[in-house]
Protein backbone atom coordinates (compact mmCIF):
# COMPACT_ATOMS: atom_id res chain seq x y z
CA UNK A 1 0.00 0.00 0.00
CA UNK A 2 2.52 2.14 1.21
CA UNK A 3 4.71 2.27 -2.35
CA UNK A 4 4.98 6.04 -3.28
CA UNK A 5 4.62 6.50 -7.00
CA UNK A 6 7.36 8.85 -8.68
CA UNK A 7 5.53 12.49 -9.32
CA UNK A 8 6.01 13.94 -12.19
CA UNK A 9 5.20 17.67 -12.93
CA UNK A 10 5.49 18.23 -16.87
CA UNK A 11 5.09 21.95 -17.50
CA UNK A 12 2.55 22.65 -15.45
CA UNK A 13 0.39 25.61 -16.10
CA UNK A 14 -2.34 27.09 -14.50
CA UNK A 15 -4.52 30.69 -15.39
CA UNK A 16 -7.13 32.17 -13.59
CA UNK A 17 -9.01 33.82 -16.08
CA UNK A 18 -6.08 35.98 -17.82
CA UNK A 19 -4.23 35.61 -14.97
CA UNK A 20 -1.28 33.05 -14.81
CA UNK A 21 -0.80 31.35 -11.36
CA UNK A 22 1.81 28.86 -12.41
CA UNK A 23 3.76 28.49 -15.48
CA UNK A 24 5.98 25.92 -16.88
CA UNK A 25 6.45 24.05 -13.90
CA UNK A 26 9.26 21.06 -14.24
CA UNK A 27 9.52 18.64 -11.43
CA UNK A 28 10.59 15.47 -10.69
CA UNK A 29 9.61 14.00 -6.67
CA UNK A 30 11.07 11.17 -5.91
CA UNK A 31 9.13 8.46 -3.43
CA UNK A 32 9.23 9.35 0.27
CA UNK A 33 10.81 12.35 -0.29
CA UNK A 34 10.35 15.56 1.57
CA UNK A 35 9.51 18.76 -0.49
CA UNK A 36 8.67 22.23 0.86
CA UNK A 37 7.86 24.59 -1.59
CA UNK A 38 8.34 28.25 -0.59
CA UNK A 39 7.63 31.34 -1.68
CA UNK A 40 5.62 34.64 -1.05
CA UNK A 41 1.84 34.82 -0.81
CA UNK A 42 0.23 34.35 -4.48
CA UNK A 43 3.18 32.77 -5.87
CA UNK A 44 1.30 29.45 -6.52
CA UNK A 45 2.02 27.36 -3.96
CA UNK A 46 -1.70 26.83 -3.04
CA UNK A 47 -2.53 26.49 -7.04
CA UNK A 48 0.34 23.90 -7.30
CA UNK A 49 -0.62 21.75 -3.91
CA UNK A 50 -4.43 22.13 -5.50
CA UNK A 51 -3.71 20.85 -8.64
CA UNK A 52 -1.71 18.39 -6.68
CA UNK A 53 -4.69 17.00 -5.14
CA UNK A 54 -6.59 16.95 -8.11
CA UNK A 55 -8.79 19.85 -6.40
CA UNK A 56 -8.41 22.14 -9.74
CA UNK A 57 -7.54 20.65 -13.04
CA UNK A 58 -4.38 22.10 -14.89
CA UNK A 59 -4.45 24.55 -17.83
CA UNK A 60 -1.36 23.10 -19.36
CA UNK A 61 1.24 20.44 -18.99
CA UNK A 62 0.52 17.33 -16.84
CA UNK A 63 1.11 15.98 -13.71
CA UNK A 64 1.42 12.69 -13.31
CA UNK A 65 1.67 9.96 -10.24
CA UNK A 66 3.28 7.00 -11.31
CA UNK A 67 1.88 6.22 -14.56
CA UNK A 68 -1.77 7.71 -13.71
CA UNK A 69 -2.20 11.27 -15.50
CA UNK A 70 -4.59 13.08 -13.11
CA UNK A 71 -6.38 14.94 -16.06
CA UNK A 72 -7.66 11.73 -17.05
CA UNK A 73 -9.35 11.13 -13.31
CA UNK A 74 -13.37 11.36 -12.97
CA UNK A 75 -15.80 9.56 -10.95
CA UNK A 76 -14.67 6.33 -8.64
CA UNK A 77 -10.98 6.61 -10.52
CA UNK A 78 -10.44 10.51 -8.64
CA UNK A 79 -11.94 9.22 -5.30
CA UNK A 80 -9.51 6.48 -5.53
CA UNK A 81 -6.69 9.32 -5.94
CA UNK A 82 -7.80 11.48 -3.18
CA UNK A 83 -7.75 8.17 -1.01
CA UNK A 84 -4.26 7.95 -1.46
CA UNK A 85 -3.33 11.41 -1.05
CA UNK A 86 -3.37 13.02 2.19
CA UNK A 87 -4.25 16.57 2.30
CA UNK A 88 -2.77 18.22 5.43
CA UNK A 89 -5.00 22.30 5.75
CA UNK A 90 -3.70 25.41 7.94
CA UNK A 91 -6.94 25.16 9.17
CA UNK A 92 -7.11 21.95 10.09
CA UNK A 93 -10.53 20.79 8.46
CA UNK A 94 -11.78 18.43 10.78
CA UNK A 95 -15.12 17.90 11.71
CA UNK A 96 -15.71 20.26 14.76
CA UNK A 97 -18.94 18.66 15.98
CA UNK A 98 -17.50 14.99 15.67
CA UNK A 99 -15.96 13.39 18.36
CA UNK A 100 -11.92 13.03 17.63
CA UNK A 101 -11.95 8.94 17.48
CA UNK A 102 -15.17 10.07 14.10
CA UNK A 103 -12.72 12.15 12.89
CA UNK A 104 -9.39 9.49 12.42
CA UNK A 105 -12.20 7.23 11.18
CA UNK A 106 -12.96 9.13 8.23
CA UNK A 107 -10.28 8.54 6.88
CA UNK A 108 -11.21 4.82 6.99
CA UNK A 109 -13.79 5.79 4.98
CA UNK A 110 -12.23 5.12 1.16
CA UNK A 111 -11.20 1.25 2.88
CA UNK A 112 -14.27 0.35 3.66
CA UNK A 113 -16.11 -2.00 1.04
CA UNK A 114 -19.50 -4.05 1.21
CA UNK A 115 -21.88 -3.05 4.10
CA UNK A 116 -19.54 -1.73 6.24
CA UNK A 117 -19.65 1.14 3.60
CA UNK A 118 -22.92 1.45 4.10
CA UNK A 119 -23.12 0.41 8.20
CA UNK A 120 -20.35 4.03 8.55
CA UNK A 121 -23.49 6.33 7.10
CA UNK A 122 -24.39 5.05 10.66
CA UNK A 123 -21.29 5.48 12.75
CA UNK A 124 -20.53 2.49 12.91
CA UNK A 125 -17.36 0.98 12.65
CA UNK A 126 -15.78 -2.54 13.25
CA UNK A 127 -13.52 -3.37 15.50
CA UNK A 128 -10.43 -4.03 12.92
CA UNK A 129 -11.32 0.12 11.84
CA UNK A 130 -10.93 0.88 15.85
CA UNK A 131 -7.89 -0.61 16.30
CA UNK A 132 -6.86 1.13 13.28
CA UNK A 133 -8.10 4.55 14.84
CA UNK A 134 -6.21 3.79 17.49
CA UNK A 135 -2.67 3.03 16.39
CA UNK A 136 -3.10 6.32 14.74
CA UNK A 137 -3.92 8.32 17.55
CA UNK A 138 -1.49 6.74 20.07
CA UNK A 139 1.18 7.80 17.38
CA UNK A 140 0.57 11.47 17.66
CA UNK A 141 -0.21 11.34 21.33
CA UNK A 142 -3.94 11.94 21.57
CA UNK A 143 -5.14 8.29 22.88
CA UNK A 144 -6.46 10.59 25.92
CA UNK A 145 -8.54 12.44 23.53
CA UNK A 146 -10.17 9.89 21.92
CA UNK A 147 -13.69 10.51 23.21
CA UNK A 148 -13.44 14.47 23.14
CA UNK A 149 -14.92 16.57 20.62
CA UNK A 150 -12.72 18.37 17.72
CA UNK A 151 -13.71 21.64 18.82
CA UNK A 152 -12.85 21.01 22.51
CA UNK A 153 -8.90 20.83 21.36
CA UNK A 154 -6.01 23.38 20.84
CA UNK A 155 -4.94 24.01 17.39
CA UNK A 156 -1.67 21.80 17.67
CA UNK A 157 -3.85 19.05 18.90
CA UNK A 158 -6.60 19.47 16.01
CA UNK A 159 -3.55 19.36 13.42
CA UNK A 160 -2.43 15.91 15.39
CA UNK A 161 -5.42 14.47 14.76
CA UNK A 162 -5.27 15.55 11.61
CA UNK A 163 -2.06 13.72 10.98
CA UNK A 164 -3.75 10.77 12.61
CA UNK A 165 -7.11 10.68 9.58
CA UNK A 166 -4.84 10.64 6.89
CA UNK A 167 -2.32 8.04 8.93
CA UNK A 168 -5.39 5.76 9.12
CA UNK A 169 -5.83 6.68 5.58
CA UNK A 170 -2.53 5.21 4.71
CA UNK A 171 -2.07 7.21 1.89
CA UNK A 172 1.14 7.13 -0.06
CA UNK A 173 1.56 11.01 -0.72
CA UNK A 174 1.05 13.50 1.75
CA UNK A 175 0.06 17.29 0.97
CA UNK A 176 0.17 19.65 3.54
CA UNK A 177 -0.82 23.58 2.51
CA UNK A 178 0.72 25.44 5.80
CA UNK A 179 0.35 23.17 8.37
CA UNK A 180 2.17 25.15 10.87
CA UNK A 181 1.12 29.18 9.41
CA UNK A 182 -1.58 28.99 12.82
CA UNK A 183 0.13 27.69 15.34
CA UNK A 184 2.68 29.04 17.83
CA UNK A 185 6.82 27.95 17.49
CA UNK A 186 6.39 24.79 20.05
CA UNK A 187 3.67 23.15 17.91
CA UNK A 188 4.94 24.06 14.40
CA UNK A 189 8.36 22.36 15.50
CA UNK A 190 6.44 19.35 16.67
CA UNK A 191 4.10 19.05 13.85
CA UNK A 192 6.55 19.34 11.33
CA UNK A 193 9.00 16.56 13.14
CA UNK A 194 5.85 14.08 12.88
CA UNK A 195 5.52 14.66 8.99
CA UNK A 196 9.18 14.48 9.05
CA UNK A 197 8.96 11.12 10.82
CA UNK A 198 6.51 9.99 8.49
CA UNK A 199 8.40 10.33 5.44
CA UNK A 200 11.73 9.01 6.87
CA UNK A 201 10.01 5.72 8.46
CA UNK A 202 6.92 4.79 6.32
CA UNK A 203 8.66 6.31 3.23
CA UNK A 204 5.52 8.32 2.27
CA UNK A 205 5.99 11.38 0.44
CA UNK A 206 5.07 14.74 1.70
CA UNK A 207 5.18 17.85 -0.07
CA UNK A 208 4.53 21.28 2.48
CA UNK A 209 3.56 24.70 1.50
CA UNK A 210 5.76 26.56 3.69
CA UNK A 211 5.80 30.49 3.81
CA UNK A 212 8.99 30.01 6.46
CA UNK A 213 12.06 29.41 4.72
CA UNK A 214 13.39 28.12 8.58
CA UNK A 215 11.13 25.14 8.41
CA UNK A 216 11.52 24.39 4.81
CA UNK A 217 15.81 24.72 6.36
CA UNK A 218 14.97 22.01 8.74
CA UNK A 219 12.85 19.57 7.71
CA UNK A 220 13.31 19.41 3.68
CA UNK A 221 15.57 17.16 1.99
CA UNK A 222 14.50 19.05 -1.16
CA UNK A 223 13.01 22.78 -1.40
CA UNK A 224 10.70 24.31 -4.59
CA UNK A 225 11.08 27.89 -4.72
CA UNK A 226 8.17 29.72 -6.48
CA UNK A 227 7.73 33.56 -7.60
CA UNK A 228 4.78 34.75 -9.39
CA UNK A 229 4.41 31.04 -10.79
CA UNK A 230 7.49 30.13 -12.07
CA UNK A 231 10.01 27.80 -10.30
CA UNK A 232 12.95 29.65 -9.53
CA UNK A 233 14.79 27.18 -7.34
CA UNK A 234 14.85 23.04 -6.89
CA UNK A 235 17.83 21.90 -4.26
CA UNK A 236 18.74 21.17 -1.39
CA UNK A 237 18.05 23.31 1.71
CA UNK A 238 21.98 23.65 1.51
CA UNK A 239 21.43 25.58 -1.52
CA UNK A 240 18.97 28.14 0.15
CA UNK A 241 21.25 31.00 0.23
CA UNK A 242 20.43 34.85 1.28
CA UNK A 243 21.10 35.36 -2.45
CA UNK A 244 18.14 32.69 -3.07
CA UNK A 245 16.02 33.67 -0.33
CA UNK A 246 15.76 37.36 -1.17
CA UNK A 247 15.39 36.50 -4.63
CA UNK A 248 12.30 34.39 -4.19
CA UNK A 249 10.82 36.67 -1.25
CA UNK A 250 12.53 39.93 -2.55
CA UNK A 251 10.26 43.27 -2.74
CA UNK A 252 9.32 42.36 -6.09
CA UNK A 253 5.62 43.43 -6.61
CA UNK A 254 3.46 40.59 -7.40
CA UNK A 255 0.34 40.72 -9.21
CA UNK A 256 -0.87 37.06 -8.65
CA UNK A 257 -4.63 36.31 -7.77
CA UNK A 258 -5.19 34.42 -4.44
CA UNK A 259 -6.35 31.42 -4.65
CA UNK A 260 -10.03 30.27 -5.51
CA UNK A 261 -11.52 28.55 -2.49
CA UNK A 262 -13.37 25.17 -3.78
CA UNK A 263 -16.93 25.46 -3.32
CA UNK A 264 -18.80 22.62 -1.23
CA UNK A 265 -20.63 21.57 -4.56
CA UNK A 266 -17.34 21.73 -6.22
CA UNK A 267 -16.53 19.16 -3.64
CA UNK A 268 -19.17 16.88 -3.60
CA UNK A 269 -20.32 17.04 -7.43
CA UNK A 270 -17.30 17.64 -9.46
CA UNK A 271 -15.91 14.35 -8.92
CA UNK A 272 -18.65 12.99 -11.66
CA UNK B 1 -9.30 74.47 25.03
CA UNK B 2 -12.54 72.80 26.46
CA UNK B 3 -11.84 71.01 29.50
CA UNK B 4 -13.96 68.14 28.76
CA UNK B 5 -10.85 66.87 27.00
CA UNK B 6 -8.75 64.37 28.47
CA UNK B 7 -5.37 64.65 29.18
CA UNK B 8 -4.17 62.42 26.06
CA UNK B 9 -6.68 64.04 23.80
CA UNK B 10 -5.74 67.71 24.91
CA UNK B 11 -2.43 66.77 23.50
CA UNK B 12 -3.32 64.91 20.15
CA UNK B 13 -5.29 67.69 19.06
CA UNK B 14 -4.68 71.18 19.77
CA UNK B 15 -5.88 74.67 17.99
CA UNK B 16 -9.18 75.35 17.33
CA UNK B 17 -12.38 73.02 17.69
CA UNK B 18 -13.01 71.05 14.77
CA UNK B 19 -16.32 72.40 12.77
CA UNK B 20 -18.46 69.23 10.79
CA UNK B 21 -19.79 69.51 7.56
CA UNK B 22 -23.33 71.17 7.91
CA UNK B 23 -26.07 68.14 8.77
CA UNK B 24 -28.51 67.57 6.08
CA UNK B 25 -32.04 67.92 6.84
CA UNK B 26 -34.39 64.86 6.44
CA UNK B 27 -37.19 66.91 8.13
CA UNK B 28 -39.03 66.97 5.10
CA UNK B 29 -38.70 63.03 3.90
CA UNK B 30 -39.68 61.95 7.62
CA UNK B 31 -42.77 64.11 6.81
CA UNK B 32 -43.39 63.34 3.62
CA UNK B 33 -43.23 58.92 5.02
CA UNK B 34 -45.62 60.23 8.26
CA UNK B 35 -48.00 61.38 5.52
CA UNK B 36 -48.20 58.45 2.83
CA UNK B 37 -48.84 56.12 6.15
CA UNK B 38 -51.22 57.93 6.97
CA UNK B 39 -53.39 58.08 3.90
CA UNK B 40 -52.55 54.46 3.46
CA UNK B 41 -53.74 53.37 7.03
CA UNK B 42 -56.61 55.65 6.72
CA UNK B 43 -57.26 54.19 3.12
CA UNK B 44 -57.12 50.64 4.47
CA UNK B 45 -59.47 51.50 7.63
CA UNK B 46 -62.22 52.25 4.91
CA UNK B 47 -61.54 49.50 2.90
CA UNK B 48 -62.19 47.06 6.11
CA UNK B 49 -65.10 48.97 8.07
CA UNK B 50 -63.31 49.75 11.14
CA UNK B 51 -65.19 51.23 13.13
CA UNK B 52 -64.23 50.93 17.00
CA UNK B 53 -67.14 52.71 18.09
CA UNK B 54 -69.79 49.70 17.81
CA UNK B 55 -67.77 47.91 19.66
CA UNK B 56 -68.96 50.16 22.66
CA UNK B 57 -72.90 49.99 21.24
CA UNK B 58 -72.61 46.24 21.28
CA UNK B 59 -71.29 46.18 24.75
CA UNK B 60 -74.30 44.23 26.01
CA UNK B 61 -73.73 41.33 23.74
CA UNK B 62 -70.46 40.46 24.91
CA UNK B 63 -71.90 40.73 28.04
CA UNK B 64 -74.04 37.88 27.46
CA UNK B 65 -70.95 36.18 25.47
CA UNK B 66 -68.80 36.44 28.53
CA UNK B 67 -71.14 35.11 31.08
CA UNK B 68 -71.02 31.90 29.67
CA UNK B 69 -67.43 31.62 28.83
CA UNK B 70 -66.66 32.38 32.46
CA UNK B 71 -68.30 29.41 33.22
CA UNK B 72 -67.56 26.47 31.27
CA UNK B 73 -69.06 23.46 31.14
CA UNK B 74 -67.54 20.17 31.66
CA UNK B 75 -70.44 17.82 30.41
CA UNK B 76 -68.37 16.75 27.23
CA UNK B 77 -64.82 17.41 28.90
CA UNK B 78 -63.85 13.94 27.83
CA UNK B 79 -64.96 13.88 24.15
CA UNK B 80 -63.02 17.12 23.92
CA UNK B 81 -59.49 15.76 25.95
CA UNK B 82 -59.38 12.77 23.53
CA UNK B 83 -59.59 15.20 20.30
CA UNK B 84 -57.05 17.06 21.93
CA UNK B 85 -54.97 13.84 21.76
CA UNK B 86 -55.99 13.03 18.22
CA UNK B 87 -55.04 16.69 17.89
CA UNK B 88 -51.42 16.39 19.06
CA UNK B 89 -51.34 13.23 16.97
CA UNK B 90 -52.11 15.28 13.57
CA UNK B 91 -49.40 17.32 14.51
CA UNK B 92 -46.87 14.58 15.34
CA UNK B 93 -47.25 12.82 12.11
CA UNK B 94 -47.57 15.80 10.58
CA UNK B 95 -44.30 16.85 11.49
CA UNK B 96 -42.96 13.39 10.60
CA UNK B 97 -43.99 13.53 7.26
CA UNK B 98 -42.97 17.32 7.00
CA UNK B 99 -39.46 16.30 7.95
CA UNK B 100 -39.54 13.34 4.78
CA UNK B 101 -40.22 15.84 2.42
CA UNK B 102 -38.09 18.41 3.89
CA UNK B 103 -34.91 16.57 3.62
CA UNK B 104 -34.82 15.52 0.19
CA UNK B 105 -35.98 19.23 -0.93
CA UNK B 106 -33.90 20.88 1.73
CA UNK B 107 -30.97 18.96 0.89
CA UNK B 108 -31.44 19.90 -3.54
CA UNK B 109 -32.72 23.28 -2.57
CA UNK B 110 -29.02 24.27 -1.02
CA UNK B 111 -27.35 26.03 -3.71
CA UNK B 112 -23.47 24.48 -1.83
CA UNK B 113 -24.97 21.30 -2.70
CA UNK B 114 -27.66 20.98 -5.41
CA UNK B 115 -25.90 18.66 -8.18
CA UNK B 116 -27.70 20.87 -11.13
CA UNK B 117 -29.00 24.39 -11.20
CA UNK B 118 -32.04 22.44 -12.90
CA UNK B 119 -32.83 20.58 -9.94
CA UNK B 120 -31.76 23.36 -7.43
CA UNK B 121 -34.72 25.84 -9.19
CA UNK B 122 -37.29 22.48 -9.14
CA UNK B 123 -36.50 22.32 -5.44
CA UNK B 124 -37.06 25.59 -3.96
CA UNK B 125 -39.94 25.96 -6.49
CA UNK B 126 -41.64 23.13 -5.00
CA UNK B 127 -40.72 24.18 -1.38
CA UNK B 128 -42.29 27.74 -2.21
CA UNK B 129 -45.39 26.54 -3.66
CA UNK B 130 -45.70 24.13 -0.48
CA UNK B 131 -44.91 27.61 1.86
CA UNK B 132 -47.16 30.08 -0.28
CA UNK B 133 -50.37 27.48 0.05
CA UNK B 134 -51.89 27.65 3.22
CA UNK B 135 -52.31 24.03 5.18
CA UNK B 136 -56.01 25.19 5.77
CA UNK B 137 -56.36 25.23 1.81
CA UNK B 138 -54.26 21.98 1.29
CA UNK B 139 -57.05 20.47 4.24
CA UNK B 140 -60.15 21.67 1.81
CA UNK B 141 -57.99 19.37 -1.08
CA UNK B 142 -57.51 16.57 0.78
CA UNK B 143 -60.57 16.33 2.57
CA UNK B 144 -62.17 16.22 -0.91
CA UNK B 145 -59.09 13.45 -1.47
CA UNK B 146 -59.16 11.12 1.08
CA UNK B 147 -62.66 12.19 3.01
CA UNK B 148 -63.00 14.36 6.45
CA UNK B 149 -60.76 12.93 9.54
CA UNK B 150 -57.11 13.65 11.16
CA UNK B 151 -55.73 11.99 8.23
CA UNK B 152 -56.58 14.57 5.70
CA UNK B 153 -55.26 17.44 8.43
CA UNK B 154 -52.02 15.40 8.98
CA UNK B 155 -51.46 15.47 5.09
CA UNK B 156 -52.51 19.31 4.63
CA UNK B 157 -49.91 19.76 7.94
CA UNK B 158 -47.12 17.47 6.44
CA UNK B 159 -46.75 19.26 3.25
CA UNK B 160 -47.07 23.07 4.41
CA UNK B 161 -44.22 22.23 6.76
CA UNK B 162 -42.10 20.13 4.30
CA UNK B 163 -42.02 23.36 2.37
CA UNK B 164 -41.04 25.74 5.49
CA UNK B 165 -38.79 23.19 7.20
CA UNK B 166 -36.98 22.55 3.55
CA UNK B 167 -36.45 26.30 3.28
CA UNK B 168 -35.10 26.47 6.75
CA UNK B 169 -32.78 23.09 5.97
CA UNK B 170 -31.24 24.64 2.88
CA UNK B 171 -30.85 27.83 4.57
CA UNK B 172 -28.85 25.99 7.10
CA UNK B 173 -26.86 24.22 4.59
CA UNK B 174 -25.91 26.93 3.04
CA UNK B 175 -24.58 29.01 6.02
CA UNK B 176 -22.03 25.34 6.63
CA UNK B 177 -17.98 25.99 7.00
CA UNK B 178 -16.72 24.28 3.45
CA UNK B 179 -13.43 23.50 4.92
CA UNK B 180 -15.00 20.69 7.08
CA UNK B 181 -16.71 19.37 4.33
CA UNK B 182 -13.53 19.58 1.88
CA UNK B 183 -11.55 17.93 4.82
CA UNK B 184 -14.12 14.85 4.23
CA UNK B 185 -14.04 15.03 0.54
CA UNK B 186 -10.01 14.91 0.53
CA UNK B 187 -9.98 11.46 1.98
CA UNK B 188 -11.63 9.81 -1.11
CA UNK B 189 -15.07 9.38 1.03
CA UNK B 190 -17.92 8.38 -1.24
CA UNK B 191 -20.67 11.08 -1.84
CA UNK B 192 -23.13 9.93 0.86
CA UNK B 193 -20.68 9.93 3.29
CA UNK B 194 -18.98 13.19 2.37
CA UNK B 195 -23.02 14.70 3.17
CA UNK B 196 -23.10 11.66 6.27
CA UNK B 197 -19.65 13.05 7.77
CA UNK B 198 -19.10 16.73 6.19
CA UNK B 199 -22.35 18.48 6.33
CA UNK B 200 -24.91 16.37 9.03
CA UNK B 201 -23.13 17.09 11.76
CA UNK B 202 -22.90 20.78 10.88
CA UNK B 203 -26.13 21.42 10.49
CA UNK B 204 -28.16 18.90 13.36
CA UNK B 205 -28.44 21.33 16.13
CA UNK B 206 -29.87 24.03 13.87
CA UNK B 207 -32.50 21.56 12.38
CA UNK B 208 -33.94 19.99 15.32
CA UNK B 209 -33.99 23.20 16.48
CA UNK B 210 -36.34 24.04 13.96
CA UNK B 211 -38.34 20.83 13.96
CA UNK B 212 -39.31 21.74 17.48
CA UNK B 213 -40.34 24.91 16.03
CA UNK B 214 -42.13 23.41 13.35
CA UNK B 215 -44.33 21.38 15.83
CA UNK B 216 -45.09 23.74 18.20
CA UNK B 217 -46.57 25.77 14.97
CA UNK B 218 -48.21 22.49 13.90
CA UNK B 219 -49.96 22.16 17.34
CA UNK B 220 -51.24 25.23 16.65
CA UNK B 221 -52.88 24.68 13.29
CA UNK B 222 -53.99 21.23 14.19
CA UNK B 223 -56.41 22.43 16.80
CA UNK B 224 -58.19 24.40 14.18
CA UNK B 225 -57.45 22.51 11.45
CA UNK B 226 -61.04 20.33 12.15
CA UNK B 227 -62.76 22.97 11.15
CA UNK B 228 -62.24 22.55 7.73
CA UNK B 229 -62.53 18.59 8.52
CA UNK B 230 -59.44 18.00 9.30
CA UNK B 231 -60.03 16.33 12.41
CA UNK B 232 -59.05 16.75 15.80
CA UNK B 233 -60.96 19.71 18.46
CA UNK B 234 -61.13 22.68 15.45
CA UNK B 235 -64.21 20.62 14.47
CA UNK B 236 -65.53 21.00 18.03
CA UNK B 237 -64.21 24.40 18.30
CA UNK B 238 -66.44 25.74 15.16
CA UNK B 239 -69.69 23.40 16.08
CA UNK B 240 -69.89 25.39 19.50
CA UNK B 241 -69.07 28.81 18.64
CA UNK B 242 -71.28 28.39 15.60
CA UNK B 243 -74.31 26.99 17.61
CA UNK B 244 -73.67 29.90 20.42
CA UNK B 245 -72.98 26.98 22.92
CA UNK B 246 -70.37 29.33 24.40
CA UNK B 247 -70.59 27.24 27.92
CA UNK B 248 -68.83 24.58 25.57
CA UNK B 249 -66.83 26.69 23.62
CA UNK B 250 -64.82 27.97 26.78
CA UNK B 251 -64.15 24.48 27.48
CA UNK B 252 -62.45 23.56 24.25
CA UNK B 253 -60.87 27.16 24.36
CA UNK B 254 -59.19 26.00 27.70
CA UNK B 255 -57.98 22.70 26.78
CA UNK B 256 -56.63 24.34 23.76
CA UNK B 257 -54.49 26.60 25.33
CA UNK B 258 -53.79 24.25 27.91
CA UNK B 259 -52.57 22.17 25.15
CA UNK B 260 -50.48 24.82 23.47
CA UNK B 261 -49.05 25.55 26.84
CA UNK B 262 -48.00 22.02 27.57
CA UNK B 263 -46.42 21.24 23.93
CA UNK B 264 -43.87 24.80 24.10
CA UNK B 265 -42.86 23.63 27.86
CA UNK B 266 -42.36 20.14 26.36
CA UNK B 267 -40.11 21.26 23.59
CA UNK B 268 -38.45 24.13 25.29
CA UNK B 269 -36.83 21.28 27.21
CA UNK B 270 -36.23 18.98 24.77
CA UNK B 271 -34.56 21.88 23.04
CA UNK B 272 -32.45 22.55 26.30
CA UNK B 273 -31.33 18.80 26.56
CA UNK B 274 -30.38 18.58 22.45
CA UNK B 275 -28.90 21.70 21.77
Amino acid sequence: MLDSPCIVLDRVGRRFEAKHALEQVTATIRPGEFVAIIGKSGAGKTTLLRCLACSIPVSKGSIRFGDQDLAALHGSALRLHRARVGMIYQQFNLVRRLRVLDNVLIGRLPHLTGWRRWAALGRYFDASQHEVALRCLDHVGLLDRVWQRADTLSGGEQQRVAIAKILAQETQVILADEPVASLDVMNGALIMETLQRIAASAGITVIANLHHVEYARRYADRVLGLRNGHLMFDGSPVGLTEEVVTDLFGDVPTDAPGPTPVTVGEAIWASS
Amino acid sequence: MGQLLTKPLANLHVGPAPQAPPRPSTLGRNLLSMLVLAVVLGWAAQVIELRPLELLRDLGNIGTFLKGYLNPSFAHVRLYAWQCVITVCIALWGTVMAIVIAVPLGLLGAHNLAPHPLLYHAARRVMDLFRAVNEFVFALMFVTAVGLGPFAGMLALGIHTGGVLGKLLSETIEAIDPGQVEGVTAVGAPRLHIIGFGVVPQILPNFLSYILLRFESDIRSASVIGMVGGGGIGFYLWDTIRAFNDREAATVILLIVGMVICVDILSARIRRAVI
